[in-house]
């Protein structure tokens, strides 16, 4: 997993000395500190000196940490909100790509003239790079060509830009590509075989998006076998001798696409002053710096715009070869160019690997991890990043750890971050082979998760589990008699703080008290809007829906990408520090007009007060009407991280559910998490993503599922009829409770949750609670019914 | 779809069997069905593949547009007509996401061709509210949270609006029945089910104060 680009600052920080800031003068502040229902202790920390007071703990806020209705919403239930695929431009032309239909090969010829003679096409462009896949190390062990060699079925070769979207279509159609094929393949255990088709004729390696997610470097490789990535720590050897209980099992997981509602799109403006590109993008900052490289051209003639976009959960970095097609359009076409992937299209895009998963674990008669070791094989396609050892390697202290992680390559669109890049695969396999451990421990699943764990947030999440669940009554595995079997499990995630540096904000305060904020940052449908106006807000004592946000546009200042779950905890301390520097801007410019000192003035219960005079206090707008000038403004960066300490994050969840041992349908019943993510700012909208990810993880482990055509290369159900994604009808019963968790790190203190969320324990719960219900241990998923039947020995298993 | 009209059965008339039985139940998609069929006025005429005017009644309102025949209606909401509240997923009648109404009836606009909408009373996401003025609908989705990308959103709130249309009072599973066609990757259901069944209780509980004020005058 390549998540460098998003180490916490401080590390990157010693890690390249040259770029070492000077020392920044400080002052030591005493910070709240721990869990509430564990009681909260204080923490002194040493922060620079212009960041404002640490805040209290949520309950003593006015506005952060209350639920807060969506800055958005009324624009997005009205059908106001304008996505990338609802610009409409003068002018504009509609764009369609044409893509490879063999999944191997190299391309002889392509003509384009039957495409470019149909009336209303205004461009054509055959392409000569691919973006986002992998490349050889050496591109001399490939005989140069044109065209790019085709390595999956779907990969982009040209675009058309023409007056309709049905046009362009057509004009697709039309455009004939003539193919020297070559042998492929497209399953991972195909591929591993030493006489399999080699995807690349050498060593190659993929960049990691800005969302994380690519696999290592330079690492060895051999047929299409890239790896290992290797973790070792201590002695597995030794710590399998000596433990005194061993558990050993295969794991299987399968590609799962992100299937975002809005697809993979670009509306770009080509003008010779400026290109104006609207996106369907989680990085604002990522498009405009991949536009500006790919065109070269200065940043500054760059202008990525993100108001709404339709959900992205990894997929969406960078222009891609989408942006660099419609931008390519625009400039020969001398128009705006919309283009936006169609269905099947975007389901070859970008994906979840697959694995397969080797897992040994050793423990003691009390309880004490000996050793874990873990070999992977997965599968991102032409892409790489299909490691899965995030869970075995940082949930639970083991003195020894040995990880092999290897990619394989094989002729399919190219894997991509998705939520929580390798946990959802790993966490399967991991807390399934932890209950396994506590079963042969004769152990409670939950009580042996206590001897381990050294997260006190968890502990507590376990703790209100023990509450608030049906835990305590947990039959033995299969005490059902009847054909339909009922179980509980719970499986625990491990998320990291990472934070971007880049992450700025301005603050403007008008003469009329109205309040603005302005940051390049995006909002992806995880609230980011809401999220920046109550902290606004509560710095200035207004309600957080009369604080207008202007965010998703590179002219503002720069903005993190939002992949890791970094959003939350990297861009609300500079929305804070931007506030307060502007509010203390304000109290100093009209202090003098009030006949007092700007320190004299504070926000307390929604007003400005004299701190000296409780019979004074004034409004916002009271006080901004006394500014001499028209307007005051204030921008501000995050600093680094407080202190140096490796964070992480989790959740606890637990799964009620019924198994019908006669058709194999798993039905879930129940599902209750607990999560942290530091101090929450909008609890509304962050139940909002620990739901998606509850219901997303439910998906991939009981329907979603990639089907290649062994035989033709084809992604066989690129369509959202066979692509089967959870609907309304497999909703269970959610409950959540959000455990506050204050670790005095930035001055905001709050953290991201769109990893952590469900998305990487459900599989797991899921298969614990089978377990429970059957006495059958899973495997295997998704668990469809041809799954379960075959896991439960009714039928052969199925190869799909 | 026993009941389809015994007429030249044709795309146009499989793709309107398709689009309305798939946003609604199947009674009330019948009825519609057999109206629609019957009214079409290009269901007995040759035309296109040029463009052609047709008129279209759309939130009570007329607008004159020049389209091929095969446009899709949600293609000419949003194309033509900039009414891009309507949303386009999958194209192909399996997501919901571009629901609208068609004589008050949901149906979807990717399955329906523009002409066969021509003669009918078209309402969609924009035509839901007056002004800023939001449905009782949309403003329980903001108040519950109801929407994360909000890509889905419009689509589900038609869903969910129409159901209240039919059915004031449902319960959870009749909401869960008037959305399992609409898709919402986010993972925001629970929330659809709370804030239509918020809905419906704030109406039982007004229709309750009137009957409890007429109550006191009789």
């Amino acid at each position: 997993m390549a998540l460098d680009s998003l180490v916490p600052a401080e590390e990157s920080e010693q890690a390249s000395p040259a770029t070492a800031k000077p020392d920044i003068p400080k002052r030591t502040e005493s910070f709240v500190f721990g869990i509430p229902q564990n009681g909260l202790q204080q923490k002194e920390r040493e922060v620079p000196l212009d960041e404002p007071p640490p805040l209290p703990s949520n309950a003593e806020l006015a506005y952060i940490g209350k639920p807060t209705e969506r800055y958005d919403g009324p624009a997005k239930v009205m059908g106001k909100g304008k996505y990338t695929a609802d610009v409409n431009l003068p002018g504009m032309l509609y764009a369609r790509l044409v893509d490879a239909t063999i999944p191997h090969g190299r391309i002889v010829s392509i003509d384009t003239s039957a495409a470019e003679k149909l009336q209303g096409v205004r461009g054509v462009h055959v392409i000569e790079h691919v973006y986002g896949i992998a490349e050889l190390r050496d591109s001399k062990q490939e005989a140069p060509s044109r065209y790019p060699v085709v390595r999956y079925a779907g990969q982009p070769i040209a675009g058309i830009a023409a007056t309709s979207h049905q046009i362009a279509d057509d004009a697709a159609k039309l455009v004939k590509v003539q193919y020297d094929e070559m042998p492929f393949v497209v399953d991972r255990s195909d591929a591993r075989a030493e006489d399999a088709p080699m995807v690349f004729p050498g060593p190659a390696d993929a960049a990691g998006s800005a969302g994380g997610g690519g696999g290592p470097k330079g690492v060895p490789q051999k047929g299409n076998v890239h790896g290992p990535q290797r973790k070792n720590v201590g002695d597995v050897e030794k710590g399998f001798a000596e433990a005194d209980v061993i558990v050993e099992g295969e794991y299987f997981t399968q590609v799962q696409t992100h299937s975002a509602l809005e697809t993979h799109g670009f509306v770009v403006d080509w003008k010779p002053e400026e290109v104006t590109v609207y996106a369907s993008t989680q990085g604002t900052s990522s498009v405009r710096d991949e536009f500006a490289e790919v065109f070269k051209l200065p940043k500054s003639k760059v202008r990525v715009i993100t108001e709404y976009m339709g959900g992205g959960f990894g997929a969406k970095f960078g222009a891609g070869n989408e942006g660099v097609i419609a931008a390519t359009l625009s400039q020969k076409a001398h128009a705006p160019v919309k283009l936006m992937l169609d269905r099947r299209q975007e389901h070859i895009v970008s994906n979840r690997p697959d694995s397969h998963q080797t897992l040994k674990i050793g423990a003691k008669r009390d309880g004490t991890l000996t050793a874990i070791h873990l070999t992977s094989y997965g599968t991102a396609g032409v892409g790489t990043g299909a490691g899965t050892a995030g869970p075995a390697t940082n949930m639970y202290k083991c003195p020894n750890l040995l990880t092999d992680e290897y990619d394989v390559f094989v002729n399919a669109g190219p894997g991509a971050a998705f939520r929580a890049p390798g946990h959802p695969q790993g966490c399967f396999a991991f807390e399934q082979a932890i209950d396994e451990l506590a079963v042969k421990l004769n152990m409670d699943p939950l009580t042996f998760r206590e001897k381990i764990d050294e997260s006190p947030a968890r502990k507590a999440e376990r703790q209100v589990i023990l509450e608030r669940t049906n835990w305590r009554n947990r039959r033995a595995a299969g005490s059902d008699s009847g054909p339909i079997k009922r179980g509980m499990g719970l499986a625990q995630s491990v998320w990291y703080r990472l934070v971007s540096m880049d992450s700025s904000c301005e603050v403007r305060v008008s003469r009329d008290g109205s309040v603005e904020l302005m940051s390049a940052v995006q909002d992806l449908g995880t609230g980011t809007k809401t999220m920046l106006a109550i902290i606004v807000a509560e710095e200035f004592g207004i309600p957080p829906s009369s604080v207008v946000i202007r965010i998703g546009d590179t002219r503002f200042p720069i903005g993190p990408d939002s992949g890791g779950s970094v959003t939350a905890g990297s861009i609300t301390p500079a929305a804070r520090n931007a506030a307060y520097q502007a509010k203390q801007k304000l109290f100093a410019a009209i202090a003098p007009q009030f006949g007092t000192t700007a320190d004299n003035l504070t926000v307390q219960n929604g007003s400005i007060a004299f701190k000296n005079d409780a019979s004074r206090s004034y409004t916002l707008k009271q006080v901004t009407a006394k500014l001499p000038t028209a307007e005051i403004s204030a921008r501000a960066t995050r600093a680094a991280e407080y202190s140096k300490e490796r964070i992480t994050y989790g959740g606890v969840d637990y799964v009620e559910l019924a198994v019908d041992t006669e058709t194999g349908r798993v039905h879930i019943e129940k599902v209750f998490g607990a999560h942290d993510c530091g101090r929450p700012i909008n609890p509304l909208g962050v139940i909002s993503q620990i739901n998606g990810g509850i219901l997303q993880g439910i998906s991939y482990a009981l329907f979603e599922q990639r089907i290649m055509d062994r035989n033709a290369g084809h992604m066989l159900n690129a369509n959202l009829e066979n692509y089967k994604i959870l609907g309304a009808r497999e909703v269970p019963q959610i409950d959540i409770v959000l455990v506050e968790n204050y670790i005095a790190q930035s001055s905001t203190d709050a953290a991201g949750i769109g990893e952590s969320a469900g998305i990487i324990t459900l599989a797991a719960a899921i298969g614990n609670a089978f377990y429970n219900a059957t006495g059958v241990r899973m495997r295997k998923i998704p668990m469809t019914p041809a799954n379960v039947l075959s896991a439960l020995g009714k039928v052969q298993e199925v190869q799909a | 779809m026993a009941d389809i009209p015994k007429t030249k059965f044709s795309r146009r008339g499989f793709l309107k069997g398709a689009s309305v039985s798939a946003a609604t139940t199947v009674i009330e998609s019948a009825s519609a069905l057999a109206r629609e069929t019957k009214d079409s006025l290009y269901h007995d005429r040759s035309v296109g593949p040029d463009p052609l005017a047709v008129k279209l009644f759309i939130n009570g309102h007329e607008h004159s547009v020049m389209i091929e025949p095969r446009y899709t209606l949600a293609e000419t909401l949003r194309d033509n007509l900039g009414l891009t509240g309507t949303k386009v997923v999958c194209d192909r009648g399996s997501c919901s996401a571009c629901t609208i109404w068609i004589d008050k009836t949901p149906a979807l606009a990717c399955m329906t061709l523009a002409i066969d909408a021509v003669g009918r009373q078209i309402t969609t996401i924009e035509g839901l509210s007056h002004g800023d003025t939001m449905h009782p609908v949309q403003a329980a989705f903001v108040k519950h949270d109801a929407m994360q990308c909000g890509f889905c959103t419009p689509g589900m709130v038609m869903s969910c609006a129409a159901l209240l249309e039919r059915n004031p009072n449902p319960h959870l599973d009749d909401v869960k029945h008037a959305v399992s066609g609409n898709l919402c990757r986010c993972g925001t259901y629970p929330k659809v089910f709370a804030a239509t069944l918020d809905v419906a209780e704030q109406r039982r509980q007004t229709a309750g104060l009137v009957s409890l004020v007429v109550g006191r005058e009789a």
